[in-house]
């Protein structure tokens, strides 16, 4: 890993090596989400309302759903960023672009909290 | 700056689509399908706190034929990007790096995808059938 000192204020937004490690740590963290959430969804595939609110409404099941919504829209960022980067060479269009994938995942990613909050609370 | 008869690169399509360039560009690919079935999965949790009514709707849309292709091709997206993602990590610990070891865990990602997604609509099929 010495050679993340050259990567350093690199990428196309001088941000390189933050860039990178977020990415990785969101990567990691969302191993076991995405297992817990796939293998939740799956084995639900035909439930009644009354059975989703019910399993929304267990505190660990919000929990997870949060965190895997606020880790998910992080590494989702980070990577639209990189194809945004990637693929628009006009600045002006690609700043506009980076800008409203920022403000957008992270509104989504808001809005999904919202949301599991307001099934907990429900009840 | 004179820039149109500087030499340019090789265009993508003369190169022969080999294992690695093409599933280099299906994690990508992947990333921003799954980045819109993110969208959904706020829309879907949206459809269940707003009431039973929504939640029928979403749940419709859901089991139509065409909700299902999509449910199922963000299924088979999410595990390539997962494993393949695995693979990416892998090489961050200086594993794996020979060409033929990619080459292998490039197939072993598609298989693995491609299993991973059957064995979760068996399931699926497994708890409710009745469908």
């Amino acid at each position: 890993m010495r050679f993340l000192k050259q990567l350093r204020g690199l990428g196309g937004t001088n941000e390189g090596t933050v860039h990178y490690w977020i990415q990785r740590v969101t990567a990691i963290a969302l191993v076991p989400l995405t297992l817990w959430f796939m293998f939740s969804t799956v084995i639900m595939k035909d439930i009644s309302y009354s059975d989703y609110r019910e399993w929304m409404s267990s505190t660990s099941n919000i929990g997870l759903m949060i965190l895997l919504l606020v880790v998910l829209f992080y590494h989702m960022q980070l990577g639209l960023q990189v194809v945004i980067e990637d693929y628009i060479h006009n600045v002006k269009v690609k700043l506009l672009l980076l800008s409203a994938n920022k403000i957008l995942t992270l509104c989504f990613a808001l809005l999904g909290v919202f949301f599991c909050l307001l099934l907990g609370f429900k009840g | 700056m004179n820039t149109r008869n500087r030499p340019l690169s090789p265009h993508l399509q003369v190169y022969k689509p080999q294992i690695t360039s093409v599933l280099s560009i299906m994690h990508r690919i992947t990333g921003i399908g799954l980045a819109a079935g993110a969208l959904v999965l706020v829309l879907w949790l949206g459809a269940v706190s707003a009431g039973e009514a929504y939640y029928e709707l979403a749940k419709a849309v859901a089991m139509h034929w065409i909700g299902q292709i999509f449910l199922i091709g963000w299924m088979w997206a999410l595990f390539y990007h997962f494993c393949n993602g695995i693979r990416h990590m892998v090489w961050d610990l200086g594993l794996g790096l020979e060409m033929s070891q990619v080459r292998v865990s490039g197939w072993v990602v598609i298989s693995a995808s491609i299993l991973f997604t059957l064995a979760s609509l068996l399931v699926g099929f497994e708890y409710f059938g009745n469908i």
